[in-house]
């Protein structure tokens, strides 16, 4: 029904724009990864020199472990709070349900930097948290080892990702036919028997790609760190970040980028495969 | 099987876990908004005295506000871009094949999927190969080009709504297709085309990770706060950060009326399932 004219003009300029502002500069990237720096200029010397140098040197390495260990730490909690609660205003909310999924949507919507921020305030030796514990009396000191660490990183990306978790896990368990778990129920299952056999099967695609979801953001997040972390949590975007920045050496950082992109990427595909297998339709 | 009998004997322990939950999901919006009216600063417990002294102070900072109109040119630029490529797009991958459809498929929604610091640092070596110098300009280019991915699935979504016979009907009755375009594809398509605008908009004023790496001498507002953070924390940027809760509140607020207008009737049995 639609011309070959009308076809031309919708798909031409987002192809063009696309190839141009998209493609080419991912092309680059990947370009990069495989040049040199000589003498602070970036060498167009084709090689596998960055890449060589990513894998013998153990502080990328290293330091990428960490990032996969904060990732599953995310990941984690982000579950813990998420599927209990998406599971109570699944299950048990009844007519609050609607206004308990705006109240978890309104912090998605705040502000990263905000939430960052604010976490910040809480934690600093001189924080909110601090404070309260001295009003309280638990502690007479300040304790420092609340911000600046790993576990500061790992509290303020949970607090940013667990709407983003919720979400699909949510979705999948509402989808959940009730006569399914009725039947449960009617046969003789308990509580716990109907949980483990029916509900958490059935809500696996959900939970995997809320998993996914946090997993993924945590792994390319270069701020937190910067803003709550300390050198301890230095992340690999860090020292992409780093690479691009102060250190000047365009080439490996790009290499260290395309190998997130690459993981990225992969993981992706995997959850998506299994995703599909998982689901019940 | 009766109900009231099964949730008679619920304990109340995972309603009271969910309370928790959603304390924690509030608890630091709460300390932000309230440390904002605090004399003392932002630190230290009770807070005491209220003040409205950091949002004089803030009201009279003109940096803060160069960075919020340049804040607000880069997003209206990005809006009006990405809406106007997706809304292309989107028909693209609705109505038309072409060679490497499947690929451009893709490829329109990396931004989306890959970290931000990638595409950042893509666009800027991009720039700096062609000779750009770093403005508000390539921030701009950035942003559009990186919301393109919302905007196009977005309205790919609004598009398979709508109800192709009335396009159908224009065309037999002898309306070009620009005419057709214009007065029955559009039309059908204002609230996706709000809803996505209304989106990209708050993800635009947002956006620090592609920002990051492409802006040069004139601060957006993530990147004025940033810098500032960098420098110390006062209850100034707790006031500037309350202000943009506040907007972004009013923003979902009619970002979801739009939105429940449009998928009214998905969003109405998702609600009522029993």
């Amino acid at each position: 029904m639609y011309s070959r004219a009308y076809k031309w003009i919708v798909s031409t300029p987002p192809l063009l724009w696309v190839t141009i502002f998209l493609l080419l500069p991912y092309a680059l990237m990947f370009a990069h990864s495989f040049w040199l720096v000589r003498d602070g200029m970036i060498v167009r010397q084709w090689n596998l020199q960055n890449y060589a140098r990513l894998f013998q040197n153990p502080v990328y390495l290293d330091v990428l472990f960490r990032t996969v260990r904060i990732a599953a730490g995310v990941t984690l909690l982000s579950l813990l709070l998420g599927y209990p609660l998406a599971y109570y205003m699944s299950f048990r909310a009844g007519v609050r349900k609607e206004l308990l999924y705006q109240l978890v949507i309104v912090p998605l919507w705040v502000s990263y930097l905000v939430r960052g921020y604010a976490w910040k305030t809480i934690l600093g030796s001189e924080g909110v948290l601090n404070g309260f514990l001295q009003y309280i009396h638990v502690t007479k000191e300040p304790v420092s080892f609340f911000l600046y660490s790993p576990f500061a990183v790992v509290l303020t990306l949970t607090h940013i990702y667990t709407p983003f978790v919720f979400l699909p896990l949510y979705a999948s368990l509402e989808h959940i036919p009730r006569n399914l778990v009725e039947a449960s129920h009617d046969l003789g299952a308990g509580s716990r028997a109907t949980f483990l056999r029916v509900i958490l099967p059935l809500s696996l695609p959900g939970l995997l790609a809320g998993a996914t979801f946090a997993f993924v953001l945590t792994l390319g997040d270069f701020l937190a760190p910067l803003l709550v972390g300390g050198p301890s949590s230095i992340m690999i975007a860090n020292i992409v970040q780093s690479l691009f920045g102060t250190a000047y050496d365009w080439p490996l950082g790009a290499a260290v980028s395309v190998c997130i992109l690459l993981l990225t990427i992969s993981l992706l595909f995997l959850t998506e495969r299994l995703e599909k297998r998982w689901s019940f339709r | 099987m009766s109900r009231a009998s099964q949730s008679s004997r619920r304990s109340p322990l995972l309603g009271i876990y969910a309370l928790l939950v959603f304390a924690f999901l509030y608890l630091p919006i709460v300390v932000l908004i309230l440390y904002s009216f605090n004399r003392d600063g932002v630190g230290g417990f009770p807070p005491k005295q209220l003040t409205f002294a950091w949002y004089r102070l803030l009201f009279s900072d003109s940096s803060i506000w160069d960075a919020v109109v340049n804040s607000l040119l880069v997003a209206l630029g990005a809006v009006a871009l990405s809406l106007t490529l997706g809304l292309l797009a989107a028909l693209a991958l609705d109505r038309a094949t072409f060679p490497g459809k499947s690929v451009f498929r893709r490829l329109v929604l990396l931004p989306l999927i890959l970290p931000g610091i990638i595409t950042g640092l893509s666009l800027l070596m991009f720039a700096v190969s062609a000779g750009r110098q770093l403005s508000l300009a390539t921030v701009f280019l950035g942003h559009g080009t990186a919301l393109l991915s919302v905007a196009t699935t977005e309205l790919f979504a609004g598009l398979q709504k709508i109800d192709r016979a009335q396009e159908e009907a224009s065309l037999d009755l002898g309306a070009t297709p620009w005419q057709t375009f214009w007065r029955v594809t559009l039309p059908n398509l204002k609230l996706s085309l709000i809803a996505a605008g209304l989106l990209i908009f708050t993800l635009s004023m947002d956006e620090i990770a592609v920002t990051f790496f492409l802006i040069g001498r004139d601060n957006t507002l993530p990147l004025e706060i940033w810098a500032r953070l960098r420098r110390g924390i006062t209850p100034e940027i707790n006031a500037i950060s309350t202000l943009i809760f506040a907007v972004s509140v009013i923003l979902i607020l009619i970002w979801y009326r739009i939105r429940t207008r449009t998928t009214g009737q998905e969003a109405q049995e998702l609600l009522e399932h029993p």
